[in-house]
């Protein structure tokens, strides 16, 4: 157990087997030329008959991109996939994916949505109704075969779709984020179950993948985790996970093992010296806004500083009841800025971070304004308002600067954060009528 | 109750482009083609004779129906096919989109004249005709068909879409499990509006008739017009209760039970409220005869067709097209080419066409544009005036609404075209008689689309916000601005487009008419473009078509459809 680089993180029994999957300098990127954005790099990974392998990382790590690669609904710009030795070619016959949203056909039942997948595959009637039955039998939905979607609960949903995922006895089952839909209690359950379906190899699948932003689920259910971090999507550590099945949360081993996950992500994402990056336009790469909520920013200092100033990002998710895709661009805004610093796992206030979570309402914009203004993005829509001859300018002008740096999409995200930092700093704001952004006139900070 | 928007739904984008100019130059050629054919009409064209025994109607109300089912089914397959087309190519948007935007803007009954000219030029006299109506009627229904399934097959959910490609359905499983449900209700609530405006051609197309040529079609239609025509009331009321009739029984066992079998097809994943209910359809699902029928020929039937489409076609990817080859792209050079130098040269010969207008005449024909749009701008406010107080009251009250409803969905139903004889009748001797019949058609035909509209706005308005009005002590004046109009804008602009379409529609046929014998006329473009046709004066055919084509695309491109840009970014309620 432990970390390891890519190369070197198969064991040794798996070296003398065929993978099932061999994933081979694959990048995928979009877009083409300046704009281009590379949302894979160089990925290489290997998936054994017999293993359960998760891809963890935070969201825009193109792990699910990943994904669609293996299972051939995306192409990748670069490298192959092979599937038993053999180069992929559209979308893998022995394949099939569990959906995060189910993607179930609302207009059929359990059992018509189940058979959908056979009757695609050509078996008969008779057949079908058997399989799909038996099916429904095992994931425990007997007695709603003929209930639609509409009328079941999010975990009962979720097991139609691993039912019909199963149906066509696919060798490579694949899992995209299937539990994060879902409400707590009937996630555990529905993960418990299918670990019972696959350690007691009731399911004639080969090997699952999936794609989870959910630490704990990685470490409960796999037996290898790929850690995958951004800009751009790459592979950055493999672990191997031996415990033994069940695996208990509360036993300190998996609580080490998830400390270690922790540690191999958040090590990654948050360099020491915090890297500003260059404006739009600018040379040098333009950092990105991360898509911060200022409420949960502040709310997480706070949270911080009522604990001693120190937390453990992984007790402190727990406790905020949020995803890694929902805490990490509020750590990173925090980082950002200079309010907090994460050490190994861990997050630090800083004595700026801590005067603003126990400032005053005018005092805390006063603070952030000050900072914000030292982020080149921000700075850059700044000053070119005040260029600008009555401090108004559309918003095209911003977007299409930014699209030199950002997908267009990204671009105006990105502009929409900015315009929400800029609002709450009262910088500058945006007129809904024009579609312009305009300078603020600040509101003086009360002398009391 | 039912609080979806009715009416057309436009694409964003400029004003005009290159596209909207090519299909504009297409429309203009094929109203020349058409009206050279009508060089060729036979100048004189018996009428049918009409039984005005009350025995006679249930054989002319087959024939309506018949007409109308014809250019349904018509228009059901045109959309699906088109509709896919225009999903599936690159062209799609490009192309194939801007046509389906501009021809459903454009004021068919304009082209009544030009279609029924030179069919009857083309093909035996009765067949042409019946063919125009036919003809008329699809090209009436089916854009707003097309352009719904269409918006349905570019907004079926990723993750359906992807769950279809990883479980290997062909192009036939996924439009029979994926597409066609995800687009069924849509489609069904928009073939019933175009169902609805197909009677008010076709009762517009059965009467139609100018000078020595007698356009009209056996049906009730015709029936309507000749018994208004004697002055035969009794008549009238036994042609006015079969149309009701047949409309009626046609929502009782048509359209009511599809809506309730198509509920099941609804994509939000929690249960309504108030489902769609349907009598009939609760018959049927209790008969035991259709449950066999169903099970022992239907059920049977669809699976080997579908297991003969799976094992025949081998599942497609979605893949873009492939790049052309150049061959390929040869071919593609040389039929745009062509098409272009076609478009051309019909160009240059309509405008050689057009010479023969004076400049008087050209100012004739814009004066009479004045004149109508006049009369559609009186009637829309006339429209506005009392739909809007009606329609919030019905709209906000659950009991009047359930009063209500049914009623003026009766009277709403009956097409305004039908009762366009029997208003003459009351009117023509008034001075000024046929300009108010003029304007009443107008409303009648179009008013029913801005009640719907305002009482589907006003019952969307959320509760919460009228209880918050409430709270705040905000009345009168103050509820209507800050709340009620607000809410309402993206409802009263869909209501207004489709009035103001319909209103341009019906100057063809209620401007210039022949009753009892004698022609009236007053100042219009829809009378210039009968008169035109009565004399046979080709050109001020085509002049005064296409004024009313430009004008009313124009009107619709500058006015309309950036109050309906603004309306969906800055008022919708979701």
């Amino acid at each position: 157990m432990g970390t390891s680089t890519p190369n070197a993180s198969t064991t040794s029994t798996n070296d003398r087997r065929e993978p099932l999957i061999e994933v081979r300098n694959v990048s995928k990127w979009f877009g083409r030329g300046e704009r281009r954005i590379i949302a894979l790099e160089r990925v290489n990974l290997k998936i054994y008959p017999g293993e359960f392998v998760t891809l963890l990382g935070p969201s825009g790590c193109g792990k699910s991109t990943l994904l669609r690669i293996i299972t051939g609904l995306a192409q990748p710009s670069e490298g192959e996939v092979l599937y038993r030795g053999q180069p992929l070619r559209g979308v893998n016959p022995h394949a099939t994916i569990v959906f995060q949203s189910f993607a179930l056909y609302p207009w059929l039942t359990v059992q018509g949505n189940v058979e959908a997948a056979l009757k695609a595959r050509g078996v008969p009637a008779e057949e079908r109704h058997q399989r799909a039955l038996a099916l429904i039998d095992k994931v425990g939905l007997d007695g709603f075969e003929n209930a639609y979607p509409r009328e079941l609960s999010g975990g009962m949903r979720q097991k139609v779709g691993f039912a019909r995922a199963m149906a066509v006895e696919p060798e490579l089952l694949c899992l995209d984020e299937p539990f994060s839909a879902l409400d707590v209690l009937s996630a555990e359950s529905l993960r418990g179950e299918l670990m019972e379906l696959w350690t007691s190899k009731a399911i004639p699948t080969q090997a699952i993948l999936m794609v989870t932003h959910n630490i704990e689920e990685a470490v409960f259910m796999a037996d290898r985790i790929v850690v995958m971090d951004k800009d751009p999507g790459r592979v950055v550590a493999e672990l191997e996970v031996t415990l033994p099945h069940p695996r208990r949360r509360k036993d300190v081993r998996f609580i080490q093992m998830v400390d270690q996950v922790y540690a191999a992500i958040a090590g990654k994402t948050q360099p020491e010296e915090v890297e500003l990056g260059s404006a739009p336009g600018e040379p040098g790469k333009t950092e990105m806004l991360p898509h911060a909520p200022l409420g949960a920013l502040a709310g997480l200092l706070e949270v911080i500083a009522a604990s001693g100033g120190r937390a453990d990002l992984y007790v402190l998710g727990d406790e905020l009841v949020m995803d890694l895709d929902e805490l990490f661009p509020v750590v990173e805004a925090a980082e950002r800025l200079g309010f907090a610093q994460v050490d190994r796992g861990d997050i630090v206030i800083t004595p700026l971070g801590e005067s603003f979570a126990e400032a005053g309402i005018l005092a805390r914009k006063e603070i952030f304004r000050q900072r914000i203004r030292r982020v080149p993005l921000i700075r850059w829509i700044y000053t070119t308002l005040l260029q600008a001859e009555d401090h108004r300018l559309p918003e095209e002008v911003f977007l299409r600067g930014l699209e030199q740096d950002f997908t267009e999409e990204e671009a105006k995200r990105q502009l929409e954060t900015a315009i929400s930092w800029g609002r709450y700093a009262e910088l500058f704001a945006f007129d809904d009528n024009t579609d312009e952004l305009f300078l603020e006139e600040p509101t003086p900070v009360p002398t009391v | 109750m039912q609080k979806r928007r009715i009416g057309p739904a436009f694409v964003p984008g400029p004003a005009f482009d290159v596209g909207d100019a090519v299909v504009v130059i297409a429309i203009i050629v094929a109203l020349y083609v058409g009206v050279r054919l009508a060089f060729q009409a036979p100048a004189v064209i018996r009428g049918p004779e009409i039984n005005l025994s009350p025995r006679a109607l249930p054989w002319y109300a087959l024939l309506s129906l018949g007409r109308m089912a014809a250019a349904y089914l018509l228009s059901l397959l045109f959309s699906l096919t088109y509709a896919y087309a225009a999903a599936r190519s690159r062209l799609g948007n490009r192309v194939l989109l801007p046509i389906i935007d501009i021809l459903q803007s454009v004021p068919i009954l304009s082209f009544l004249p030009v279609v029924v000219l030179s069919l009857t030029a083309l093909l035996p006299e009765r067949l042409g005709i019946e063919l125009a109506s036919i003809l008329l009627i699809f090209t009436s229904q089916v854009w707003n068909m097309t352009f719904s399934f269409y918006q349905s097959l570019t907004t079926v959910p990723n993750d359906l879409r992807e769950a279809a490609r990883i479980f290997r359905f062909n192009t036939w499983l996924r439009f029979k499990t994926m597409e066609l449900p995800f687009g069924a209700i849509p489609l069904i609530w928009n073939s019933m509006m175009s169902w609805a405006g197909g009677w008010f051609f076709l009762m517009a197309a059965e009467i139609f008739t100018l000078g020595a040529r007698d356009f009209r079609l056996p049906g009730l239609g015709s029936y309507l017009q000749t018994a208004a025509n004697q002055g035969n009331i009794t008549a009238v009321l036994w042609g006015l209760g079969t149309l009701i009739t047949v409309i009626v029984l046609m929502d009782q066992f048509v359209w009511r039970p599809l809506l309730a079998w198509a509920d099941k097809f609804k994509v939000e994943t929690v249960e309504a409220d108030e489902p769609p209910q349907s009598w009939f359809y609760d018959l049927l699902g209790r008969s035991w005869l259709l449950e066999q029928w169903q099970e022992h020929i239907i059920s049977p039937l669809v699976e080997r067709l579908d297991l003969a489409m799976v094992r025949s076609r081998a599942p497609q990817a979605e893949q873009p097209a492939h790049n052309p080859t150049r061959g390929e792209r040869l071919w593609q050079g040389l039929a745009i080419g062509l098409v272009v130098v076609g478009l051309l040269y019909g160009l240059i010969r309509a405008i050689g066409l057009l010479q023969a207008l004076s400049a008087t005449t050209w100012l004739a024909i814009l004066y009479g544009a004045a004149a109508t749009f006049v009369r559609v701008l009186i009637a829309q406010l006339i429209s506005l005036a009392w739909t809007l107080p009606v329609g919030v009251a019905i709209g906000l009250n659950k009991r009047l609404a359930a009063v209500l409803q049914p009623i003026v969905q009766i009277v709403a139903s009956i097409p305004a075209t039908a009762l366009f004889p029997v208003i003459l009748l009351f009117l023509i001797n008034l001075p000024g008689g046929l300009n108010i019949a003029a304007i009443l058609l107008m409303l009648m035909g179009t008013q029913w689309y801005l009640l719907f509209n305002i009482i589907a706005g006003a019952s969307a308005i959320p509760r919460d916000l009228l209880y918050t009005t409430e709270t705040l002590g905000i009345r009168g004046w103050d509820r209507w601005r800050t709340l009620i109009l607000p809410a309402l804008f993206p409802y009263l602009i869909t209501g207004m487009i489709t009035a103001s379409g319909g209103s341009w529609n019906a100057s063809i046929v209620a401007e210039h008419v022949e009753f009892a014998g004698q022609t009236h006329s007053t100042l219009g473009l829809g009378a210039i473009i009968a008169r035109a046709t009565a004399q046979a004066d080709y050109p001020l055919l085509l002049g005064a078509t296409l004024v009313m084509i430009l004008v009313v695309l124009t009107i619709n491109r500058l006015f309309w459809r950036r109050l309906y840009a603004v309306a969906e970014e800055r008022y919708k309620l979701d």
